[in-house]
């Protein structure tokens, strides 16, 4: 890309944040930006558009995303008409660094490579808070080993997540805050040497010394689950061309290539494929199909734009309230990861659809935006930000609500075994519908044999047998 | 949570914007858990600060993980802090004692106008970037995975390079607010590969020039830029890319024309 600004191809347009699209004609035609420096809007003309602002795991105030990771310009397109696919479909990693406390304000992830070689446990008993390495062996849960003895610590990203916090719920979760359990590298270390393991996940443990404060050669990891990625996003066709003509959405925006569960390493893949070999066809072709009249950043959508972005800044900056944006952030976060998160159920998603728009409604009317708005201010992008996720928040939860059935990422707890067509064999766990959210009625089934049982979807957990990359 | 706590001391440089005078003013930052990361213990500063009406502290940060280079200031004198190899997002603060006072300043540079108090305008690296740091290929299929070997030690050599993350905490170090190893890691990492020997010496030759235009100083190989780099970049990529000019300034061919695409 930087080649391409060399020869003036392209044109950086470094601190700006989009804060509207403009449709002309029922076409994308333009964006809305603020710039972050000067807080000036401004106006870009276009015959297309594309998206790529990634995901919206900020939703819930802790992520392993950056900080910047926002919904707002995928969220100003919905409004203005494009389809919004599967918001629900959120993924929670199994392996980040657990919260610290109360002022945390975002999550690393360690790499999923690391459940090569550690196995995760928790102590057999409820409250126990020996350090691990005076918890004899026979003391230890080994439970990924335990519940799912073929996949064991390879188990897929969502049934590791959602065995984790079953563990923490039961009340034998680790470390300070009782929230995280172990990855312990100790006999893969006695089996191959520390040399071995530094070398494969040398950087990592690095990392983990840095944050954690603790040696992982020498005492085991804690994690626990983290949001990490988002599956729903913007609805593309093939051509990655929103309901909205002229507005391309590519990456971790669209919903398009992960389903309900996103695989490891797919991400990336995908960003590579949307930009390198699909837009660059698809974006030709609708601009040789199509018949685009001049438009001018005078025309009425551009100043309609600029009044609706103005408008809300205005807002947001008259307010003047008790009570900062990330007071709010993390309310809502808070409200998510409760009831939107690993595992959801009816009741939860009622009381987070009364909840939301409460929070939403004071935020409106107490938040506190400091500084000016032809300036600098960062409190003024959140508020922004936060006041999109307060919207996208309560579409998820709808979204969630109305999928009685679990799938991948999205976990009902609720859901009846009857409503699942199962028939076949079930000689052991291992051949559960993983990643189809049957893991939780695994024991029960046990080693029933030629029950009236089948598996949903065997594909799906034969797919996710293959993910450990990252 | 019962997570210790420690209370702090900061002397911050605040400074409104490029053309504004800045000066230090003192905040107490209190009940800091150890567990916090820096930037977590500024949030902290700041949520007080809004509550109390006042202006909150602007830096520069984003993925907090170290990996995207927007972070970093001066901690007492310390590009990102005391602690090596660790950007200022990654340092947490069961590195500093109890009352401890701590003296936050902006990277100083001429080639690093300030935005606002601990923010400062890096784009001048993005533009010896734009000079040459790039293949002249455009992308069509993917190649084969195996059709261009490169030896294990040349491969991580590169990536040592690469790992430069354009933070600047380097240029900040440095007496004379050099460049030499942001830029020197950026030309190694593609002179160390095969895909980068055909434009070594044009890329080589533009990119010194333009970090020399922009305004950075001249390296005088005092090792203070390495020292405080948090991605470890070693003072040989300077050598190598002083090695690469002087080449490349003696077999300078006039430039042709071709119009690129
Ligand atoms: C810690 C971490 C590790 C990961 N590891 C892997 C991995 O190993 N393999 C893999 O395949 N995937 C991985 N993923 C997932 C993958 O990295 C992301 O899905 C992918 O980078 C998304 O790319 P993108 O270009 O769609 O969006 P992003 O990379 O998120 O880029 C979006 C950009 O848009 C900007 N932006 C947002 N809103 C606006 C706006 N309104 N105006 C202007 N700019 C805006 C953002 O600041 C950002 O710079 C990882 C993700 C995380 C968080
Ligand atoms: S060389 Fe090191 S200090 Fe300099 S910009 Fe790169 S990462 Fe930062
Ligand atoms: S915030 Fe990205 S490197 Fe520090």
């Amino acid at each position: 890309m930087m080649r391409q600004v060399a020869l003036g191809t392209v044109e950086l347009q470094t601190r700006r944040e989009m804060l509207d699209l403009v449709v002309v004609d029922g076409k994308a035609r333009g964006i809305i930006t603020r710039n972050l420096l000067t807080g000036e809007i401004e106006a870009h003309e276009a015959d297309a558009v594309v998206v790529c602002t990634g995901g919206y795991s900020n939703v819930f105030y802790l992520s392993t995303n950056a900080m910047a990771c926002a919904v707002t310009a995928a969220w100003k397109a919905h409004k203005k008409g494009a389809f919004f696919a599967n918001p629900c479909f959120t993924q929670i990693h199994p392996t980040c660094i657990p919260v610290h406390g109360e002022n945390q304000s975002k999550l690393t992830l360690m790499s999923e490579s690391l459940r090569n070689d550690g196995r995760v446990w928790v102590p057999k008993e409820k409250g126990d808070k020996r350090p691990p390495q005076d918890i004899p062996e026979n003391e230890r849960d080994y439970y990924l080993e335990r519940v799912y003895p073929s996949f064991g610590n390879l188990a897929p990203r969502d049934v590791a997540s959602r065995q984790a916090k079953y563990r923490v719920d039961e009340g034998r979760g680790v470390g300070e805050t009782g929230m995280a359990v172990y990855l312990d590298f100790r006999d893969s270390i006695k089996r191959l040497g520390a040399d071995k393991i530094e070398e494969r996940y040398g950087n990592l443990f690095e990392m983990y010394a840095k944050i954690a404060g603790e040696d992982p050669y020498k005492t085991p990891m804690r994690m626990y689950p983290a949001p990490h990625y988002t599956m729903g996003g913007l609805w593309v066709d093939y051509n990655l061309m929103s309901t909205i003509p002229g507005l391309f959405v590519a990456g971790e925006a669209n919903f398009s290539d992960h389903g309900a569960n996103r695989l490891g390493a797919s991400a990336l893949m995908q960003g590579l494929a949307d930009g390198y070999f699909v837009l660059p066809y698809t974006l030709g072709d609708y601009l040789a199909k199509t018949k685009l009249d001049k438009v001018s950043i005078e025309a009425d959508p551009f100043k309609a734009a600029i009044n609706q972005v103005n408008g809300d800044i205005t807002k947001l900056m008259s307010i003047k309230g008790t009570r900062t944006v990330e007071s709010f952030h993390k309310e809502l976060g808070r409200i998510m990861w409760e009831y939107c998160g690993m595992a959801r159920n009816e009741k939860g998603l009622l009381k987070a659809l009364e909840l939301i728009p409460k929070l939403r409604e004071e935020f409106w009317t107490n938040v506190r935006v400091p500084g000016e708005a032809n300036y600098l201010n960062p409190e003024l992008e959140k508020a922004g930000r936060v006041a999109d996720f307060l919207e996208l928040g309560e579409l998820m939860c709808r979204d969630a609500l109305e999928r009685k059935e679990s799938c991948g990422g999205h976990f009902r707890t609720s859901t009846k075994l009857q409503t699942m067509k199962l028939k076949g064999t079930m000689k052991n766990s291992a051949i559960l519908p993983l990643g189809s959210g049957m893991d939780q009625v695994k024991l029960k089934l046990g080693t029933k044999k030629n029950s009236n049982l089948k598996t949903l979807n065997s594909q799906l957990a034969v797919i996710n047998r293959g993910l450990y990359v990252s | 949570m019962s997570a210790k706590t420690i209370d702090l001391t900061l002397k911050v440089w605040r400074q409104k914007g490029q053309n504004s005078e800045g000066s230090f003013k003192e905040y107490p930052a209190k009940g800091v858990s150890v567990h916090a990361s820096f930037l977590e213990m500024l949030d902290q500063v700041n949520e007080a600060l809004i509550s109390q009406g006042q202006d909150p502290i602007a830096f520069d940060h984003d993925c907090r993980e170290g990996i995207c280079g927007s972070c970093g200031f001066m901690i007492s004198g310390n590009a990102h802090g005391p602690i090596k190899s660790t950007t200022v997002c990654q340092l947490h603060m069961r590195n500093f004692e109890n009352g401890e006072v701590l003296t936050l300043e902006p990277w100083r540079a001429t080639a690093f106008p300030v935005i606002k108090d601990l923010m400062v305008d890096r784009s001048a690296f993005d533009r010896i970037i734009t000079a040459g740091g790039y293949i002249s290929v455009n992308t069509g299929n993917a190649p084969d995975g195996n059709c261009l070997p490169i030896p294990k030690p040349d491969a991580d050599e590169a990536f040592a390079s690469a790992a430069c993350i354009g933070c600047g905490a380097c240029v900040a170090s440095c007496k004379n607010a050099s460049a030499a190893l942001f830029t020197s890691a950026k030309i190694s990492h593609l002179a160390l590969l095969p895909q980068g020997q055909i434009e070594k010496e044009k890329r080589t030759i533009k990119m010194v020039e333009k970090m020399d235009s922009e305004g950075f100083g001249a390296c005088t190989s005092t090792g203070a830029c390495e020292a405080s780099c948090p991605k470890d970049i070693s003072l040989t990529n300077i050598a190598r890319m002083n090695r690469e000019f002087l080449k490349a300034a003696l077999c300078e061919k006039p430039e042709h024309h071709h119009g690129e695409g």
